[in-house]
């Protein structure tokens, strides 16, 4: 009986022969993550165990993200707790400032994570990483503590759903279109404690971008993590970055896995999902008449150049209409470097878009983007719960970075065959 | 373990952010958490809420961010432990980890009312509700995660090693 990938990676940082779903292990930590809001309660944890020392400064990684730049004095202060213990600690990948972006496009950007690597992250979100081919899961922060001590932390084996995407998609349909799609398919459980195994034809010619978004959004169906089996799109991606050893897995032709799901993604138009769930998707065909106050295109799910690059194609010589606060994050210093020097700024600026520092801020409704009651925003992110960007009583669409700029353009939820 | 409290029911998919809105997670102060607790599920839930009373959820309870800061504001609220259909993969861990009890119990959830009172025994894996004869059995609780229970958490359990 073959292994998926999944199993195979968690295998190879155990120091067992065979593994199965269901089991309990213990395995070694490639990189383990944590950021402004979920450090320090994992600092406090690893101070209280009597931690002196991590477990290895090149293996840990604090990234001061989210409610940065600094939005008020308590979050000035949870920074400063995560600064002092990355210099007393010599923590090699620590960034803030200048240097920092949002975690999950800073950390493959910078080489630090690498297809093959077992990566635990204070953050839901660490599952993006699964489009390089590591394995990559999100945990608390006692469990990133123990991680910081040790380099060492348990995990039972998922079990594994394999989607087979195939059909050549349409234009204006992304990765982010296929995640929605699946997640409309299968709900916000419909992958519990389970590994989302992506494969197939359209999966095959899918660039990194659309793979991140993707895994990006694994979590949200409920998942331990979403993976990619690494190819050359991959290798060429990662050759330019990594700075160590990395190793490509693939699943065994007789893996096992709980439930096979094929999709033609052929068919599929953009997709939006309402307020408030991510499962609650429909085509953009068959959204209606809805009025927006509020665009936002960037986070760890599409912050990304290649989705700032197709914002730009449809915003150029365009303006975000009056209502719509047009708000564009690019998700690294070096994303907001490279659309500065494509042009893609003086595009945003000429159609009304405020530029968002690198942050999650505006996301997880934390700041740079808050919404009001009875407000409505289309967003390129990844979850619409109630007052996920503000008040309890405004409302979140999660779509592409396509649909978020025609939708700021005609002020209203739009696919960009409509301008 | 044993708990007894008056229940109060929220529904399926109660997410981190309906537990503890992240516009709060400027801070990780358990006390200023637990004045937060639930608010985007029921605003008035701090004000009606008694310490030892228990939540009981439907599926997929926790959804959403890692935020250890969910079940921190859970436990700082003073709920003695949570009930539901079903948890989401990291509430599950954090919970265990960090010392808030929590329990699976797929039938409880239809035969409870708002404000009645329920009785669990964590040994013998069954819970009662007050007056009524019926009883529900507790989805076993893992060896490993009873283990890091007894050891009063994950860094207590490694300390232990």
């Amino acid at each position: 009986m073959g292994n998926t990938i999944t199993e195979k990676i968690l295998m190879a940082h155990t120091k067992l022969k065979e593994i199965h779903p269901g089991q309990l292990i213990n395995a070694r930590v490639d990189i383990a993550l944590g950021n402004d809001i979920t450090a320090p309660i994992a600092i406090r944890e690893f101070r209280a165990a009597g931690g002196k020392k991590v477990f290895n400064k090149n293996k840990v990684a604090l990234v001061l993200d989210h409610f940065t730049p600094n939005k008020d004095i308590n979050s000035a202060e949870q920074c400063k707790t995560v600064r002092e213990f990355a210099m007393e600690h010599k923590i090699v990948h620590f960034y803030e400032g200048g240097q920092v972006g949002v975690e999950h496009a800073l950390l493959p950007e910078k080489g630090i994570v690498l297809p093959g690597d077992l990566v635990i992250g204070a953050d839901s979100h660490t599952c993006t990483y699964g489009a390089l081919g590591a394995f990559a899961t999100g945990v608390g922060s006692t469990d990133l503590a123990a991680a910081m001590l040790e380099g060492v932390l348990w995990f039972k084996v998922p079990q594994s759903i394999k989607f087979i995407i195939y059909g050549k998609i349409k234009k204006w349909v992304s990765g982010k279109d296929l995640i929605l799609n699946i997640i409309g398919r299968i709900g916000v459980d419909g992958a519990l404690y389970q590994s989302m195994e992506f494969t197939g034809e359209t999966i095959n010619k899918l660039p990194m971008a659309d793979r991140f978004s993707m895994a990006n959004m694994a979590i949200e169906a409920g998942a331990k993590n979403g993976i990619f089996a690494p190819d050359a799109i991959t290798k060429e991606y990662i050759k330019s970055r990594a700075k160590r050893p990395y190793k490509f897995y693939a699943s065994d032709a007789d893996a096992v896995y709980s439930q096979i799901i094929e999709i033609d993604a052929g068919k599929l138009e953009p997709q939006v999902a309402f307020p408030h769930l991510p499962s609650n998707v429909k085509g953009v065909s068959k959204a209606g008449k809805v009025k927006i106050d509020q665009s936002l295109i960037g986070s760890c799910t599409n912050g990304r150049i290649e989705d700032l690059r197709v914002a730009a194609k449809i915003l150029k010589k365009r303006k975000a209409a009056p209502h719509v606060r047009l708000i564009i994050a690019p998700a690294t210093p070096l994303i907001y470097k490279q659309a500065m020097q494509e042009g893609l700024l003086e595009i945003f600026m000429k159609a009304d878009a405020v530029i968002s520092p690198p942050s999650c801020g505006a996301c997880l409704g934390g700041h740079l983007g808050i919404l009001a009651s009875g407000e409505r925003a289309v967003a390129t992110t990844n979850r619409n719960f109630v007052g996920r960007m503000g008040h309890p009583k405004s409302e979140v669409y999660l779509v592409s970075p396509a649909v978020a700029a025609a939708s700021a353009v005609l002020g209203r939820i739009a696919s960009p065959e409509e301008l | 373990m044993h708990f007894s409290g008056k229940v109060w029911k929220f529904g399926d998919n109660i997410d981190t952010d309906a537990i503890i809105p992240a516009r709060y997670l400027n801070t990780s102060d358990p006390k200023e958490l637990a004045l937060h607790c639930m608010e985007d599920a029921d605003p008035d839930f701090m004000k009606i809420m008694k310490p030892g009373d228990i939540i009981i959820g439907g599926e997929n309870f926790g959804c959403g961010s890692s935020r250890e800061h969910a079940p921190i504001a859970i436990k700082a609220a003073g709920i003695s432990c949570v009930v539901a259909k079903s948890f989401a993969r990291i509430f599950y861990r954090n919970s265990f980890n960090m010392g808030l009890p929590i329990f699976e119990s797929r039938e409880l959830f239809d035969n409870v009312a708002e404000g009645e009172e329920i009785n669990i025994d964590s040994v013998k894996g069954i819970i009662s509700i007050s007056g009524k004869q019926k009883t529900f059995s507790i989805n076993p609780i893992p060896p490993f995660m009873e283990q890091l229970i007894a050891d009063g958490g994950l860094l207590k359990h490694i300390a232990k090693k």
